[in-house]
C-alpha cells in the first residue's frame, strides 16, 4: 500500500489522477472503520489532512463555502447562525471524538444513505464543488447521489468544497434512533424554509437507496405557507398532518436491522410535522421578518 | 512506512508502520504506550481517545501516516511525574475505575472538558463523555470524579 501526503490541493489532484485507485482519507471516521476490519485493501491512502484549501471556508452574505474537510464540531461552532440545519445535523453525528474528526466531505464521499449532513444540504439545495486535474465542476446536492454508497463522483475527482446557501429562514433537522448519541439514523428529516422566495425545502435520510428530497410535499408546503408569511399564526393541524403524511409517502424505505419500512415512513410523518412546527414557530418569532 | 510524531512532548519516530495501520497500533505496539486502548477499532468506545493537536480523537480511526509531524498527547502524558493530573486524582479518589478498561478514554475526554468548560453542568459533562462507554462502573462514579476534577481545577467558584 502507497500512503499519499499532498500538501496542495493541485498535488492532490495530480496524486488522485496518476492513482484513481487510491482512497482518500480525511478525518478517517468511515475509511479507517474498513481497513481496521479489512473490509477494503486499498491500493493507496490518499490523505487530505494536509491540503490547507479543503481546510477553510469563505463566507458572504449569500453563500457559505465550506471546505470538504472542515470537521463537524467547527460547523457546530461556527455556523450555526449562517448554517443552521447542517448544524443541527452536525450535533447529532457520533460522539465528541467522531465531530472532531469526522467531515461533510468523508460524508459525501461514503454517500451512505444515512448520512446525517445529506438532508440538511438537500433542504437548502446546497451545491458540490467537484475538482480533477481536467477541470471543476458543480453538482446540485439532489443531483450527487446516483445509489447507495454510490455518487456522481469519478475517480479521479475530488470534493472540494459544499456551497451552502446562507439561511434566510429557519431551518430543522431531526432523527430518531435508540439513542442520543452514537447512533446511525434509522430515518431523519431536514427542512427548510424561505420567506425570501416563498418556497420550501425538504431533505429525507435513511428511507430510499439515496437521500432524497420530499417535493410533492415542499409545493403543498409553499402553497399552505403563502398569505401567511406576514401574518404567522400557528400553523394549523390538518397542514402540518398534511405535510407529514406527503413526507412520508415520498420515501422508500426497506426494513433493515434499524427499522421496518412502514416505522420509517410513520416515524418520518411524525419527524416531519414536529420540525415544521417547531420551524414555523421559530418563523413566527420575528427573527427571519423578510 | 516510517512516521515522525510528537507524543507527549518528545519527537518519536515508529518504523515498518504498515500504511493502513492505526495510530492506536503504532502507540501501543510500536513506542510502548499501551495507555490508549483497543476495544472496538470503529469508533464506538472511546478507550483509545487521546490528543491530536490538542483535539480529543479516537486513536483508532486516525491514519499513523495522518499524524506525521503532528502532535498527539495521551493520558500517559497527563501526569507531571508522579504527580497525577487533577482528572485522574479524581477518578482514584472517587473510584471511578472497575476493570479500568474505559479509563484512559475517559480521563482525556474530562480532561478536554474542563480544559475547555471549566464549571461544566451534568448535561455538559454527559454530552462530553457520550463517546466513551464503560461496562463496569454504571457512571455514577465517573460522573462524581468529572464533578470533583472540575472543582479542583477551580471551576464551580
Ligand atoms: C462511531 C461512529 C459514529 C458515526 N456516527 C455517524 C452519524 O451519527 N451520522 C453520520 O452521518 N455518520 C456517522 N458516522 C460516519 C462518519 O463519521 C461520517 O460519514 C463522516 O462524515 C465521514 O467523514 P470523514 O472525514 O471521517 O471521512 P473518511 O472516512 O475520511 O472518508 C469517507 C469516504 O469519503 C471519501 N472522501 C473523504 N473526503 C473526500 C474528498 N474530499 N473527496 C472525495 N472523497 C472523499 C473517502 O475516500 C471515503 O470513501 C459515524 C462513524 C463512526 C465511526
Ligand atoms: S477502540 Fe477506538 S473507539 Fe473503541
Ligand atoms: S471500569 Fe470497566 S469498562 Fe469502565
Amino acid at each position: 500500500m502507497d500512503f499519499l501526503r499532498p500538501t496542495t490541493l493541485a498535488e492532490a489532484l495530480r496524486a488522485k489522477a496518476d492513482n484513481p485507485d487510491a482512497v482518500p482519507i480525511a478525518g478517517g471516521t468511515d475509511v479507517m472503520v474498513e481497513l481496521n476490519f479489512d473490509k477494503r485493501r486499498p491500493k493507496a491512502l490518499l490523505d487530505l489532512n494536509q491540503v490547507p484549501e479543503l481546510a477553510t471556508w469563505t463566507e458572504d452574505d449569500e453563500t457559505l463555502v465550506l471546505g470538504a474537510s472542515v470537521p463537524y464540531a467547527t460547523i457546530i461552532r461556527r455556523f450555526a447562525d449562517i448554517a443552521p440545519g447542517l448544524a443541527m445535523a452536525s450535533r447529532t453525528v457520533g460522539s465528541p471524538q467522531i465531530r472532531n474528526r469526522g467531515t461533510v466531505g468523508g460524508n459525501l464521499g461514503s454517500a451512505s444513505p444515512a448520512g446525517d449532513a445529506h438532508p440538511a444540504l438537500l433542504a437548502v439545495n446546497a451545491t458540490v464543488d467537484l475538482a480533477s486535474v481536467r477541470g471543476s465542476r458543480s453538482v446540485g446536492i439532489h443531483e450527487f447521489f446516483t445509489g447507495p454508497k454510490r455518487s456522481v463522483l469519478e475517480p479521479d475527482e475530488l470534493i472540494v468544497a459544499v456551497r451552502v446557501p446562507v439561511a434566510t429562514g429557519p431551518q430543522q433537522f431531526a432523527k430518531v434512533g435508540t439513542r442520543n448519541a452514537m447512533v446511525i439514523a434509522v430515518c431523519s428529516f431536514g427542512v427548510a424554509l424561505h420567506p425570501k422566495t416563498g418556497s420550501v425545502g425538504t431533505g429525507i435520510g435513511s428511507a430510499g437507496p439515496t437521500p432524497l428530497r420530499a417535493e410533492d410535499a415542499q409545493l403543498y408546503l409553499a402553497a399552505e405557507l403563502e398569505g401567511r408569511w406576514n401574518d404567522p399564526k400557528p400553523l394549523p393541524d390538518n397542514v402540518l398532518r398534511e405535510f407529514g403524511q406527503l413526507v412520508g409517502a415520498a420515501a422508500s424505505p426497506i426494513d433493515d436491522v434499524r427499522g421496518t419500512a412502514d416505522y420509517r415512513r410513520h416515524a418520518l410523518s411524525v419527524l416531519a410535522r414536529r420540525t415544521l412546527a417547531w420551524a414555523w414557530q421559530d418563523y413566527s418569532s420575528g427573527r427571519w421578518a423578510a | 512506512m516510517r512516521v515522525n510524531v510528537e507524543v507527549n512532548g518528545k519527537q518519536r519516530t515508529a518504523d515498518d508502520v504498515w500504511e493502513g495501520e492505526s495510530l492506536l497500533y503504532v502507540l501501543r505496539e510500536r513506542l510502548g504506550l499501551p495507555g490508549a486502548k483497543n476495544a472496538c477499532e470503529q469508533g464506538e468506545c472511546g478507550s483509545c481517545t487521546v490528543y491530536l493537536d490538542g483535539v480529543p480523537v479516537c486513536s483508532c480511526l486516525v491514519a499513523a501516516g495522518q499524524t506525521e509531524g503532528r502532535s498527539v498527547r495521551t493520558v500517559e502524558g497527563l501526569a507531571d511525574g508522579d504527580k497525577l493530573d487533577p482528572v485522574q486524582a479524581a477518578f482514584v479518589a472517587e473510584g471511578a475505575v472497575q476493570c479500568g478498561f474505559c479509563t484512559p478514554g475517559l480521563i482525556v475526554a474530562a480532561h478536554d472538558l474542563i480544559a475547555r468548560t471549566p464549571n461544566p453542568s451534568d448535561a455538559e459533562i454527559r454530552e462530553a463523555l457520550a463517546g466513551n462507554l464503560c461496562r463496569c462502573t454504571g457512571y455514577e462514579k465517573i460522573m462524581d470524579a468529572v464533578r470533583t476534577a472540575a472543582a479542583a481545577a477551580g471551576g464551580g467558584q
